[in-house]
């Protein structure tokens, strides 16, 4: 074993213990919001093991997409909740039965996939080498690899899962928008649109005499 | 032992070396990036600023940072100690890491990473945790409130900001910031992508919570925001997170649109050693002419109003970058321009 | 101006540029700073600063303990006691002002039939603990002694104004 291969072997070690750990701490913490911290850091160690893959496109998506913008939107919404613990516990004996025979299905699913996991005939020597060494003689970065894969043999895949949030995204909106009348809003348009003319008026008040009255303002508001 | 040597620890010391190299200097441009603000802010209201430490006040950021040193860090007895001080800590540490892919010059760069622009995007949106933790582990309503808002707003802008750098990658055919760098060789990427251009340094004083969004902060209702609770070396950290994401987006600015170091009409006339020094200098012109642009913003506009905020973001810049977006990629089509490497 | 240039300048960002447009041109006009500890602007001879317990030119101090200012206090800032003096004339025997109390009302001065407690021209007695800003007599008497010139100055200003 190289130098190199070993180094690569005590990083992976120290990424996945990290990644199981702090998926424990997830389900254990009793704060809910130090449960989404360590969810977060099981993130970035992950995205530490996609870099050990050579795959550093996915380790940065990854932390973007979910670090960056899924977990933020988790904190915003357990930092906001009032959790009462004693109430979240008392059921945790009445639904253990279930949870449990759901994991157990889960695992037996897992372990006959891995059971019956073939690895493809003639990858042997991809397998001995990482992908950053396949990568620097081809000149192939893993980003183009992963478009050339996503937009020739997945397209159709890939434009269904686009579409498929697509529709969830109008469902979001088309559930939660409401019109409410009587509300003022700002048109921002129209307060830009008034001119001096229409504002100001340069009157000459007589003595004993108001000033008359008003201009014609543009509504602020609807 | 010799083997160990040049295998392992020289490497480590050339990088660390390296790193120094650009954190030093960049914790020295953070320091006086706050004095140019002061005098900047103060010029434009006819004030004179800092001008009595020091000649003309120059080393008042150092007698601020010795204040700040010796000042006793407070930690409020409800907050969630840990948190409270691991806040800050992640701030700064991510507005400085940001530094290693940065590119000064060809090849002059600690990480020439194939997805440098990637590597970014995800340091700038992991900038929000810090604030949002700080927020929360203050254990205090005003705090907490400017961390929503935060949150809000940094979320909101990201989503602009990942259609421009994704206009920009159209145009340049690669994720590398050298490439990009040098894609823009022909013509740089502010002329024709002018829009995104606006887009980008908008959704950058957003991101950064600068004047005219510092609503996270708001003084005038909610205190300081996410950092009401902190006080000395912690608060401290957290104006360094500030400066020195200003200072990246800058260079994110200079780099993506304005050209990074190449100088305008690719004026060469220097080769050699003296050719870096050239091209450090139009860098170096560059990301300050940016950060003074954004100090220029901040004397110039007052704070906008939350919905305002929002609308701008979602309501404008998104339809505006989505537009762009397909508007460049059809005509990099139509006209054969798509770059390929 | 009608609706499509109006269009161009929101687009073009027109009046935001002319807005920085502004902001840079006053960058380069000459700051109106007071360089304040070497260089300082004008008091109005109203302006209501530190107190002082003034004296009679002949020596003798003004304040004849009628409580009038301690009564008229807003901010309770002031306490006096007092006792007949040894040739029987009614005088202070405790003049005390919190200064960490007072609102700088002016009250006292207006309320004083005998101009004995005034606020004088100086602001800058800032001091490192609370108890220096805690004024006795003692204290008050010295501060009008040292400010007499201008405190006298400024109230012959003022006068044909009350």
């Amino acid at each position: 074993m190289t130098d190199a291969v070993l180094l690569q072997t005590i990083m992976f070690y120290i990424f996945a213990a990290i990644t199981v750990a702090s998926g424990v701490m997830v389900i254990s913490a009793r704060n809910p919001v130090h449960s989404v911290l360590f969810l977060i850091l099981a993130f970035f160690n992950s995205a530490g093991l996609f870099i050990l893959l050579g795959a550093e496109f996915l380790a940065m998506i990854l932390v973007i997409v979910y670090v960056g913008a899924v977990a933020v939107l988790f904190l915003f919404v357990v930092m906001m909740l009032d959790i009462d613990f004693a109430r979240l516990r008392s059921g945790f004996m009445r639904y253990l039965p279930i949870g449990a025979l759901i994991g157990a299905i889960l695992l037996a699913e897992l372990i006959l996939i891995f059971g019956s996991w073939a690895i493809a005939p003639g990858i042997e020597g991809l397998k001995a080498a990482p992908m950053t060494a396949t990568a620097a003689h081809g000149a192939m970065t893993n980003t183009r690899a992963l478009g050339d894969l996503i937009y020739t043999r997945y397209v159709l895949a890939f434009q269904i899962a686009g579409l498929i949030l697509l529709v969830a995204m109008i469902g979001a909106i088309v559930l939660t928008l409401r019109r409410r009348g009587g509300v003022r809003r700002q048109r921002i348009a129209a307060q830009l649109a008034r001119s001096r003319a229409q504002s100001v008026a340069v009157v000459n008040v007589p003595v004993g005499g108001g000033a008359g009255e008003p201009v014609e303002p543009v509504a602020a508001g609807e | 032992m010799a083997e160990f040597w040049h295998g392992y620890l020289l490497p480590l010391l050339i990088t660390i070396g390296e790193i120094l190299c650009v954190v030093v200097p960049l914790l020295v441009a953070i320091a006086y990036y706050t004095y140019a603000e002061r005098k900047v802010l103060a010029y434009s209201q006819l004030r004179k600023g800092p001008n009595v430490v020091g000649p003309l006040g120059l080393l008042q950021p150092i007698a601020d940072a010795i204040k700040m040193l010796f000042k006793e860090t407070i930690v409020p007895s409800s907050a969630n100690r840990v948190l409270f001080i691991a806040a800050p800590i992640v701030s700064t540490a991510l507005a400085l890491v940001a530094w290693a892919v940065i590119p000064f010059d060809t090849g002059v760069v600690i990480s020439n990473i194939n997805v440098g622009i990637l590597y970014l995007f995800a340091i700038s949106s992991l900038g929000v945790y810090g604030i949002i933790i700080a927020g929360w582990a203050s254990n205090s309503r005003y705090a907490f409130l400017g961390a929503l808002r935060s949150a809000a707003q940094m979320v909101s802008y990201e989503v602009s900001i990942g259609f421009v750098l994704v206009t920009v990658l159209l145009c340049a055919g690669s994720l590398n910031l050298t490439d990009i760098v040098m894609a823009q060789r022909t013509v740089w990427f502010f002329i024709p992508l002018f829009p995104m251009f606006v887009v980008f340094f908008i959704s950058g004083l957003a991101e950064t919570n600068r004047a005219p969004f510092d609503l996270p902060e708001g003084e005038s209702e909610i205190v300081a925001g996410f950092h009401v609770e902190y006080s000395a070396m912690t608060w401290l950290l957290f104006f360094m997170a500030e400066y020195g994401n200003m200072i990246l987006v800058s260079a994110m600015t200079t780099i993506l649109f304005l050209g990074g170091w190449l100088a305008p009409f690719n004026i060469e006339p220097f080769s050699g050693f003296l050719g870096h020094v050239w091209a450090l200098l139009w860098l170096l012109g560059k990301i300050l002419f940016v950060m003074f642009c954004i100090l220029w913003v901040r004397a110039t506009f007052p704070r906008f109003r939350y919905d305002q905020l929002m609308r701008l973001g979602w309501k404008v810049f998104l339809p505006l970058s989505l537009f762009w977006l397909v508007l460049t990629a059809g005509v990099l089509v139509a006209t054969g321009w798509v770059p390929s490497h | 101006m009608n609706a499509l240039s109006r269009r161009a300048r929101s687009l073009l960002l027109w009046e935001l540029l002319a807005g920085m447009a502004l902001t840079l041109r006053y960058m380069f006009r000459r700051p109106v700073t007071v360089n304040y500890p070497y260089e300082k602007g004008p008091l109005s001879p109203r302006f209501r600063g530190e107190h002082a317990l003034r004296r009679y030119p002949n020596g003798e101090e003004r304040c004849i303990a009628c409580k009038l200012c301690e009564a008229i206090c807003p901010a309770l800032a002031i306490t006096i006691e007092a006792e007949p003096r040894d040739d029987g004339s009614r005088r202070t025997t405790r003049y005390d002002i919190d200064m960490t109390k007072c609102i700088y009302c002016g009250y006292c001065q207006e309320a004083c039939p005998v101009d004995a407690i005034v606020e004088g021209p100086n602001f800058e007695f800032a001091a490192e603990t609370r108890e220096e800003l805690f004024y006795d007599k003692e204290k008050l008497l010295a501060n009008g002694d040292r400010w007499e010139a201008e405190i006298a100055k400024a109230l012959s200003l003022a006068a044909p104004y009350r």
